[in-house]
């Protein structure tokens, strides 16, 4: 298993369309480095630098420290698993899964020794001699695997494995690309679009947009630390809210004067604002409701949304009229739709960041 | 990558080469030769450089200009015939949902079988006295122009030969665009309370404005450079009534073999094509070719 | 509602019956005695003789210039696939300076009109003593065949999904051997496609056939036929009888398969 490096990686096209902005990435040794973001980001541009299916206009790649950006795709010993699973359709699941070592000149009683091996792993076995184009959609997606696994790469590269497969096979595939993560202690790079899956699969999280790295962290780090508003309301569900505030000094710390709500923030005397305004981030699970009477602000409930053991809430804050507070509530006993409520905002759980730049300034 | 430009190159040069000796070698040798006097009835004269002397023969004489006139009648007329009937049979082949491999087979035939077949067949059907449209125009109690005798009477028999062959051609390219329509787009039209007629004019047409660009520009650049019916059914005759530019060429070339004078001819041709291409991509055709619709 | 559809089929076979009439005509014709082939025209034919048959294969020797067209349109097709396989795989999937270039002058020479390299094809095949042989024609026909094959096969391979190619490189194998194994084996029904198409275009043609034969031994079946003549008259019941013989592999070919046929002519837009 290897480490992989991106070193100042540019990736602009023609067309003057940029892919990537000196992107510099290294993906640990043994880690499932799971690259994240939305479409158009630049997440599967990166796999594929990886992989040297496009090169860099400028910057390096590294193999364990050994400089490939010059070495073509087939010489890099990556194995990559295409969104489309891209089964040879002519070769029965058995040819699919040996020709990468028939390449390699292994010798055929080893090739066979190895393919049954994989396919026993992945529960293929039944279907060895079938075309894929006989296959459904999670077999081919377990042929796919099985035909990386088998070579015994230095890496694994998947471009969105899952997004082809029933959201009910999803969960299920998940937890077992996590579980071969770990037997294999492979040195995986997973691309997603998909906040979940990012968050569950992945040793470390790479978040991009528009071809820059916004951040690169743990799950949980970037879940309880996020280097700025884009990330911030990229992981969780449902989004987290985000008011423009103003704010003024006080005593203790700082007055946040949001629509329709004003609050306190103890123990932030030291913190250096440069604008008037300041954006102030709660996430939904983090405000809770109380009657009228201890309520920091009231409004109407919009829209509720059942979801069987939680009830999302959209409530209209009095004098905050354009945008609803997302609150998730109790799965019974809420408030109705119309029905008047309050909310409370637990402070320890609140971001700010930055009304220009949008990077995190604290979180208390 | 490097080698991928070397493997491109290694891989296209054979054909390429094949290509540029066979077809473009030729093109400018034409080009020269054209400049010169070469005939090769009369060697003693060798083959002097007369500039565009061959040029201004051409233009000046009558013959030429009445070659011109013919390709030209002849390409509107089997143009237009051709892309109507194209469209109509494409349409009612469109709605046919059994039988269309027969149907398909049936379409196709006229068109793949060799232009001299098609030329001679329907010179036999147009024969005089006695082909079977003049017996059947007689039984009919109408009386028959001598059609191969008479100068205008014999391009009927040439343009619906022509007519006969390429509209099932036309046809095949305006269904596979006919296909490529998405039906919901009809339904939603008969919902919306459009008739047939309408669905024509507002949907179907406009949509089909590509692959109608395509076969339009594909016939009238075939229609130009048309020779084999005309040679075979009429000789270009009777005298020289039917004679299209590429059968003129060919008998100063290969009859008359004044291989400079041909030469020029053939330029002009060629000219002739290669302006027309590129107008038609120009002006017409760049949203044809990259199948945009609007 | 069915009357509609009754109207619909009816007009169907209107239109079919006026295509293949003339077809017909000309079967039918060439089983009447010659004799009769201008006498009262009748819908079925009244005498169904061999005669004309005879005559062809007979006095004229109608094989010949059959095994002439088989050679060259199968020479022709032979070489215009193998090279152009590897022509078309090059501009449609790799990245190489000028390919855009190359296209466009592939395309551009589809467009010559014959007439106009008929006379420099003369003297150079006369240079190269090839009038009136095989090579002779072989070679001026890879002038359209190539071109056409080229095209076909480019759209063709643009239609491969690019991704198998690139999980072959991933799975390590060079772009040669990813072209043997994997696209190769794929690409067959697009070969098949332009294979026949360009066999088709090589039978039919006529202005080079007749430009550089000189004599019966080397014609191809349509100069041939277009150059039949009768010692007292037109022999049109041979010639019908050798329209008919031409026709039928032709038709054959379309029978067996118009699908790629459809589907060859419509992906590349190709000219009639």
């Amino acid at each position: 298993m290897a480490s992989l490096t991106l070193e100042h990686v540019d990736k602009v096209y023609p067309n003057g369309h940029a892919a990537a902005r000196d992107l510099n990435l290294a993906v640990r040794h043994g880690e499932l480095l799971v690259l994240v973001g939305p479409s158009g980001s630049g997440k599967s541009t990166i796999l594929r630098l990886i992989a040297g299916l496009e090169r860099p206009t400028s910057g390096r790649i590294l193999i364990d420290d050994e400089d490939i950006t010059d070495v073509p795709p087939e010489r890099r010993d990556l194995a990559m698993v295409f969104q489309s699973y891209a089964l040879y359709p002519h070769k029965t699941v058995r040819e699919n899964l040996a020709f990468g070592l028939q390449v390699r000149r292994v010798a055929a009683a080893q090739i066979h020794e190895r393919v049954q091996r994989v396919a026993a792993t992945l529960g293929i076995e039944s279907f060895l001699d079938r075309k894929p184009a006989q296959l459904s959609g999670g077999q081919r997606q377990r042929v796919a695997l099985g035909r990386a696994i088998v070579r015994e790469p230095k890496a694994f590269l998947l471009d969105e494995p899952l997004s082809n497969l029933d959201p009910s096979l999803r969960v299920d595939t998940r937890t077992e690309l996590a579980l071969l993560h770990r037997r294999l202690g492979a040195t995986m790079v997973h691309v997603t679009h998909d906040q979940e899956e990012a968050m569950t699969l992945g040793t470390r999280v790479a978040v991009m947009r528009d071809g820059r790295l916004e951040q690169v962290g743990t799950p949980l780090e970037i879940f309880q630390r996020p280097g700025n508003v884009f990330v911030a309301t990229f992981f969780g569900s449902p989004a987290m809210n985000v008011w423009r505030c103003r704010w003024t000094r006080t005593a203790t710390g700082m007055r946040l004067t949001c629509p329709g709500l004003t609050f306190d923030l103890e123990g932030t005397r030291n913190l250096r604002l440069d604008q008037e305004e300041v954006l102030v981030g709660v996430r939904p699970h983090d405000i809770s409701l109380a009657p009228r009477g201890d309520a920091e602000a009231v409004g109407r409930v919009d829209i509720v949304e059942p979801l069987g053991a939680t009830t999302i809430l959209h409530i209209r804050i009095d004098g905050a009229s354009e945008r609803a507070v997302r609150v998730v509530g109790p799965a019974n006993g809420g408030p109705n739709v119309d029905g008047e409520v309050g909310i409370r905002i637990r402070r320890d759980r609140v971001y700010l960041f930055d009304e220009r730049t949008g990077v995190a300034v604290t979180q208390s | 990558m490097r080698s991928e430009e070397r493997l491109g190159w290694a891989l296209s040069l054979p054909g390429l080469a094949v290509i540029s000796a066979i077809a473009v070698f030729p093109i400018g040798w034409t080009a020269w030769e054209s400049l010169h006097v070469h005939d090769l009835r009369m060697p003693w004269l060798g083959r002097p450089f007369v500039g565009l002397a061959n040029y201004a023969e051409a233009l000046s004489s009558p013959r030429f200009w009445d070659a011109m006139a013919h390709t030209a009648v002849f390409t509107a007329v089997t143009v237009t015939v051709e892309l109507i009937g194209g469209l109509f049979l494409a349409l009612i082949v469109d709605r046919i949902s059994r039988g269309r491999d027969l149907v398909r087979t049936t379409v196709l035939l006229p068109w793949a079988i060799p232009t001299v077949v098609v030329a001679l067949v329907w010179r036999f059907l147009f024969e005089n006295p006695a082909g079977l449209v003049n017996a059947v125009l007689f039984r009919l109690g109408m009386s028959s122009p001598t059609w191969f005798a008479d100068a205008t009477a014999a391009w009927v028999p040439l343009m619906l030969a022509d007519a006969w062959k390429m509209t099932p051609f036309v046809a095949v390219l305006l269904l596979a665009g006919l296909q490529s329509i998405d039906r919901s787009l009809y339904e939603a039209a008969r919902i919306d309370g459009a008739g047939w007629g309408r669905q024509l004019t507002a949907l179907t047409l406009p949509l089909l404005r590509p692959a109608l660009l395509v076969a339009f520009i594909f016939r009238t650049l075939d229609a130009i450079r048309v020779f084999d019916v005309i040679y075979v059914m009429t000789g270009g005759g009777p005298g020289t009534a039917t004679e299209p530019i590429a059968l003129l060429t060919f008998s100063m070339l290969l009859q008359n073999l004044r291989f400079g004078f041909g030469a020029a001819l053939s330029m002009i041709v060629f000219a002739v094509t290669f302006v027309l291409a590129v107008v038609f991509i120009r002006v017409l055709g760049r949203d044809a070719l990259t199948g945009r619709v609007a | 509602m069915n009357v509609s559809r009754l109207l619909r089929v009816l007009g169907v076979v209107t239109v079919l019956a006026i295509l293949l009439f003339p077809l017909y005509w000309m079967v039918t014709s060439s089983f009447t005695p010659e004799a009769r082939i201008f006498g009262e025209p009748s819908v079925i034919p009244r005498t169904v003789v061999l005669d004309h048959y005879r005559a062809l294969f007979g006095g004229r020797d109608f094989w010949r210039p059959i095994r002439n067209s088989l050679v060259v349109a199968g020479a022709t097709t032979a070489v215009s696939v193998g090279l152009g396989v590897l022509c078309a795989y090059a501009l449609a999937r790799l990245q190489f300076r000028g390919k855009t270039v190359m296209l466009a002058f592939i395309l551009g020479v589809s467009m010559f009109p014959q007439i106009s390299i008929v006379s420099p094809l003369y003297l150079l095949l006369r240079e190269l003593r090839l009038i009136n042989t095989y090579p002779g024609l072989v070679l001026p026909y890879l002038t359209f065949a190539m071109p056409l094959t080229i095209w076909l096969l480019v759209g063709f391979f643009r239609q491969l999904p690019a991704e198998l190619e690139e999980a072959a490189l991933m799975d390590g194998a060079g772009r040669l051997r990813t072209l043997r194994e994997i696209i190769l084996p794929l690409a067959w029904p697009g070969l098949a496609t332009a294979a026949i198409l360009t066999f088709l275009y090589c039978w039919n043609e006529f202005l080079f056939a007749l430009s550089f034969t000189l004599g019966p031994e080397r014609y191809t079946v349509p100069v041939a036929i277009a150059l039949f003549r009768g010692q007292y008259q037109v022999p049109w019941g041979e010639i019908l009888a050798a329209a008919v013989v031409a026709t039928l592999p032709v038709a054959l070919l379309v029978l067996v398969a118009q699908r790629r046929i459809v589907a060859g002519l419509t992906a590349g837009a190709v000219k009639g």
